[in-house]
């Protein structure tokens, strides 16, 4: 009686346990392949990019057109592919975004992790995140009816949609992701490193200086790198800001036109399969070597620190 | 601390963004599919920039007059509303220019006949800064201005020797992205057919943002669509030769060809229109139809 009750009990226990890891090893599988499909998405947007562009790769003179600044992919008598004015374009907005953002967004998170209150903290991170969700399309119209006529006038120049004003734009797109991601880099470094550097007397600004940069450098360095990438991809926003005009700037206050613009601008309209419709997949190509450089870099660079 | 928050975002917003393209790629299936001839519900217009506003106005009024059509009117360009045509997703094509060579070779190769349809006119209009003291400009000098090469870069060289709020006399010059249907009549009557642009014009993604941005810039020039002017911006008078009287763009100017950059507006069809596409278009070169055109800012079709 005892013994088959027993029996009945064990029997009920391990069919639960059968269909328990059967359950487990479900969600083990989709979990693991939401793990791997960012590789397969990635080499899948590769792949299709690619097989775009690579039709015209023979016919292309690759030195024409990384060097060349003359842009005429619907000339009537003389069709040009040079990109080198929208290469200079992406870089200068890119790096005069970084060299507002970078400092402000850095300066920020020490801020934030480090000296402010818990009540200041908290209002802090809500506003940045606000500033994070603001679409970039509003980005770009604030460029053209707000910072246009503010630039024209503080500055006295003829045009206010320029460098300048792309990289403002961009620099306050970047910020929220610098300062995010460079807080957690800082809270991530252990409280007895605080309190240890306390003890032998130094100062808060020391320490901040002396053990937590140094402490969170490979943190701080992925958000300042991820802050570049949002900054060299982003379209909407530059397309509207920085004039869209085919010029290799002598100052921040010339238009530029940048590579992801010029593709948002004119995929559209080129025909499908068309000489200019596969030219621009190879600025595609161009765009995702940069970030893969950087990326690489980044990599590199992390490594290099740990050592 | 908060790391496990935080990390997996960037992820979620890739996830959702490809989910989105997905869901896009099928909803463009089904537009096709659901563009069979003898369907009725629906009509999709696509195309011209230029003619956007016009389409909606006629598209709108047209809603009155047949309940039992909706005409769906997108823009993006005559280029987009072409290709639209060709593969099957649109029952009109609108465009501010004939089609091409290639395009007419695209749709003979996929058993199209496309029909044209002359619908309506456009001048197309110089806009200056309302506080630009000029009035007048001719041919020659837009070309010195937006050609390859041209040498007309100041305001100076056109008289004018200062404009107010202006920083200099540096023209800006305003154009549009190089594969619009305006920048192709603005090249080929303007600037020379087989002439390029001046690098460093400002190229603007749309008629509208021609004017607005002029607007905004003392020391600005642009071409745009008439139906476009707003009391910002001045249109300027256009003359064929240096030294000859320029003419205001107007109805009465584009119908009598003083005006010297006029261009048709056109709607295509891939075929011999279906009934309903038939009737909407037979509509909308009517005189309701018509009347609509001159409402919009543009240039109705000469009374017969």
């Amino acid at each position: 009686m005892l013994a088959d009750e027993r029996l009945r009990s064990s029997k009920a226990a391990a069919g639960r346990r059968r269909w328990e890891t059967l359950a487990e090893s479900l969600i083990e599988a989709a979990i693991r392949f939401c793990g791997v499909s960012a590789i397969l998405f990635v080499f899948g947007i590769f792949f299709f990019v690619f097989r775009e562009g690579a039709g015209i790769l023979p016919k292309l003179d690759l030195v024409q057109f990384l060097f060349s600044p003359a842009w005429y992919p619907t000339s009537v008598s003389n069709v040009r592919y040079g990109v080198l004015a929208l290469i200079i374009g992406s870089l200068s907005v890119t790096s005069l975004a970084m060299v507002i953002a970078v400092p402000f967004g850095l300066g920020a998170a020490v801020f934030v992790s480090e000296f402010c209150g818990q009540r200041a903290r908290e209002t802090l991170k809500v506003v940045i995140e606000l500033l994070a969700a603001i679409p970039s399309v509003v980005w770009g119209f604030i460029g053209i009816s707000v910072m246009n006529p503010l630039i024209q006038h503080v500055f006295s120049v003829p045009v206010g949609l320029n460098v300048l004003n792309g990289a403002l734009l961009l620099a306050l797109m970047s910020v929220p992701i610098i300062v995010s991601i460079g807080e957690d880099a800082l809270k991530a470094v252990p409280d007895s490193y605080r309190e240890a550097s306390m003890a032998l007397g130094a100062t808060r600004w020391e320490t901040v200086r002396r053990v937590l940069l140094p402490a969170a450098k490979n943190g701080l360095l992925a958000a300042v790198l991820l802050g570049v990438g949002r900054a060299i991809g982003e379209t909407m926003a530059v397309l509207m800001a920085t004039g869209h005009s085919i010029n290799i700037p002598k100052s921040v206050f010339d238009p530029v036109r940048t590579l992801t613009a010029t593709i948002a601008a004119e995929l559209g309209e080129a025909s499908s399969g068309s000489p200019h419709y596969q030219v621009l997949f190879v600025i595609g190509i161009l765009l995702f070597s940069i970030t893969f450089v950087v990326n690489v870099t980044a990599d590199i660079v992390v490594k290099g620190l740990r050592k | 601390m908060n790391r496990s928050s935080r990390f997996p975002f960037p992820m979620l917003v890739g996830a959702v963004t490809l989910a989105a393209g997905v869901a896009l790629v099928g909803c463009a299936k089904k537009a096709e599919e659901g563009q069979k001839p003898g369907e009725k519900a629906s009509l999709q217009d696509i195309g011209s920039d230029t003619m956007v506003n016009l389409a909606q106005a006629w598209a709108e009024a047209y809603a009155g007059v047949d309940p039992a059509v909706s005409v769906e009117v997108s823009g993006g360009g005559s280029g987009v509303g072409i290709a639209a045509l060709l593969n099957g997703t649109a029952a009109i094509a609108n465009a501010s220019r004939t089609m091409d060579s290639l395009e007419m070779a695209k749709a003979k190769a996929a058993g199209m006949d496309p029909k044209e349809f002359l619908v309506a006119y456009d001048g197309l209009a110089i806009y200056v800064h309302k506080d630009n003291p000029l009035d007048q400009i001719s041919i020659e000098e837009l070309g010195e201005i937006y050609r390859e090469g041209g040498k007309i870069d100041d305001w100076g060289a056109l008289g004018v020797k200062s404009i107010p709020g202006a920083k200099g006399t540096a023209i800006v010059r305003v154009s549009r992205q190089n594969n619009s249907g305006t920048y192709q009549y603005f090249r080929e009557h303007v600037v020379g057919k087989t002439k390029d642009y001046k690098p460093g014009s400002l190229d603007m993604n749309g008629s509208k943002e021609v004017v607005e941005l002029v607007a905004k810039t003392p020391g600005a020039i642009g071409y745009s669509g008439l139906g476009y002017a707003t009391p910002d911006v001045k249109i300027l008078k256009v003359a064929k030769k240096k030294g000859e009287p320029g003419v205001l763009p107007s109805i009465a100017t584009v119908h009598d060809n003083t005006y010297p950059i006029s261009r048709p507006l056109f709607m295509y069809t891939p075929g011999d229109p279906p009934a309903h596409v038939k009737q909407y278009i037979e509509w909308v070169m009517s005189d309701a139809g018509q009347k609509i055109v001159e409402e919009s800012g543009y240039v109705p079709l000469p009374k017969k």
